[in-house]
């Protein structure tokens, strides 16, 4: 899965495939990347260079924003130049928000926490469920140090002093509005063919499309676009059925994409789909985009008070992952995620069901619970509830 | 987006031409629309202008049976065309490349069970009818396997049999085998 960076489970670490000495790396060193030697490209630690992610906004964008701020603090701490586009808030506003890395010493603090906690598993080995004790365990808190992805803390905000080293621009639409009332756009929403404009000048004039033979040090784009879609763009798909222009999102969507193929650059892409009514072009999106993952959270919804979920703060749901360069994609074991807002640590976890340990439950009770895990498809148990299918 | 040609590859990368088309020069080649316009004017005609000029040999060449592939033309619905001009631009090239060159058009289409995009179902019901060959991709009804990865119909037009294989792809090819064959269950 490529989501963003921080925390999350699914580490790009997960291959096992070792590659005998690299005689002389061939592919191009770029600070905080690594090459993939499967695919033959450049991994970013949130997914791979000329990736285009887009994530569906949670209902109150409260989780989505936190993702995009993930994306572009791992930017900042690898060095790589950040583009930030927004018509809602100003991108300075954006930037001064985003969370402090996770130092060794406080790492190790919370990896304490979570090795005691390990520790006592290990001792008492399984007796009922043995059979889960062969699963990996997939690491929820950071407890190695690596170079290739960090970890944030939620709680502090990143220290001014970390921005001095990198580049950044902004794209902030009312400004752009007002300092060039009119611009030329081939039949697109003209605030979308203004950011794009924007973009393209920029990777043009700092090199990352390879145009500059002279730069020796190559750096990666890291571009981030807050709302698309929504109506601050100049948008109605969000507010209407039958919208004025539902090609301008996609044709947008499909220029950025080539632009980011053509440079060294990854963007991410909150969209307010739940506000999208016309489900078509949510298809035409996800078809266009390596990338899509969704963001259920449990705010007002009747699943806050589910006894499934108490652990969890919401349900990460991936549409589509990047199949660059080859036939397959990494695809995990687990569909099933969902993720919890610890006090520090923004974490997404395989969803696990909670046994069902009461004596006294009555049989309706125990099919909600079983009409809920046939929606969930979690690997354990929905083979013994509902219709037997086979394929053959 | 590509189109390619037996013997000698004719290749229109969709993605590198609509840069070219919005950010370049301002001056045409040689009056010459550029075959992506329809980005800005919603016309097909260049595109299909673009496809006779490229699979029509001169006299000096002996090409034989031209094919014509599209990847993928639910881009272009996508990108501001009409489902009927879609429809229109295959019309179109069937005529030039299936009647007049003797060759073969293999189209590429996205569709869902439950698709709510009626312009691209609309392309694909019709494209099922004039096709004399359907491959219907799609994964397992039971969810996602990690040996299987999902199962291709394949119906020609004038038997009006369907034959069903699954298959597993791996980084460079994929396998292919009948139904409950798989490497993992025997």
């Amino acid at each position: 899965m490529a989501a963003a960076a921080g925390g999350t489970a699914q580490g790009r670490g997960a291959t096992s495939f070792q590659r005998k000495a690299a005689d002389g790396s061939r592919l191009a060193t770029v600070v905080g990347t690594r090459p993939s030697v499967r695919h033959g490209q450049l991994l970013l630690s949130s997914g791979l260079p000329s990736l285009d992610c887009v994530l569906e906004e949670d209902k109150y964008a409260l989780y989505s924003n936190l993702l995009f701020k993930y994306f572009l603090a791992e930017g900042v701490v690898c060095g790589h130049d950040l583009f930030v586009a927004s018509a809602k808030e100003h991108p300075d506003n954006i930037l001064k928000e985003l969370p402090a890395p996770l130092l060794d010493e406080q790492r190790n603090e919370l990896g304490e926490e979570a090795t005691a906690v390990k520790s006592e598993d290990f001792q008492d080995s399984m007796k009922i469920a043995w059979r889960y004790q062969n699963l990996p365990k997939i690491e929820a808190s950071p407890t190695t140090s690596t170079k290739f992805g960090h970890y944030y803390d939620i709680s502090k905000t990143m220290s001014p002093e970390l921005f001095q080293s990198i580049k950044w621009h902004s794209f902030y639409l009312p400004e752009e509005l007002s300092l060039q009332p009119t611009v030329k756009t081939c039949n697109m929403n003209s605030a979308y063919g203004r950011l794009l404009l924007s973009i393209q000048r920029v990777i043009y004039q700092e090199g990352f499309d390879g145009s500059d033979p002279q730069k020796k040090q190559k750096n990666i784009l890291r571009i981030g676009i807050q709302n698309l879609g929504s109506l601050l763009w100049g948008d109605d798909i969000c507010c209407s059925d039958t919208p004025e222009d539902i090609h301008s999102l996609t044709k947008f969507l499909y220029v950025l994409r080539g632009l980011l193929r053509k440079s060294l650059s990854a963007c991410i892409i909150t969209i307010p789909a739940h506000l999208i009514e016309n489900k078509a072009i949510m298809e035409r999106v996800t078809n266009l985009s390596d990338t899509v993952v969704g963001l259920e959270s449990f705010i007002g919804s009747e699943r806050e008070t589910n006894p499934l979920y108490k652990d969890y703060h919401g349900l990460v749901h991936v549409r589509q992952i990047p199949r660059l360069n080859s036939l397959i994609c990494d695809v995990s074991d687990t569909k099933d995620l969902a993720f919890r807002l610890k006090r520090k640590l923004f974490t997404i976890e395989r969803l696990h069901l909670p046994p069902d340990l009461s004596d006294t439950v009555s049989r309706t009770s125990k099919q909600e619970l079983a009409g809920s895990a046939k929606l969930l498809s979690s690997g354990c148990g929905a083979m013994a509830i509902g219709k037997k299918h086979l394929d053959f | 987006m590509m189109f390619s040609s037996l013997e000698g590859l004719v290749f229109l990368e969709g993605l590198k031409s609509c840069l070219d088309l919005l950010f370049g020069e301002q001056e045409e080649q040689l009056g010459q629309p550029s075959p992506l316009q329809f980005i800005s004017t919603s016309d097909l005609k260049a595109l299909f202008d673009f496809v006779q000029v490229s699979l029509t040999p001169a006299s000096s060449d002996s090409w034989k049976g031209p094919v014509l592939l599209v990847d993928d033309l639910s881009v272009l619905l996508s990108l501001g065309a009409t489902a009927v001009a879609v429809l229109d631009f295959i019309h179109y090239c069937r005529v030039v490349v299936c009647s007049q060159l003797k060759g073969n058009i293999v189209v590429l289409v996205h569709s869902n069970e439950d698709s709510e995009d009626e312009e691209n179902e609309l392309v694909v019901n019709s494209l099922c009818h004039h096709s004399d060959l359907i491959l219907w991709v799609e994964g397992l009804v039971t969810g996602f396997c990690k040996d299987v990865h999902g199962q291709v119909m394949h119906w020609r037009a004038w038997r009006d049999v369907v034959q069903t294989y699954q298959y597993k792809i791996q980084d460079k090819n994929v396998t292919f085998f009948a139904r409950g064959l798989s490497a993992a269950v025997l």
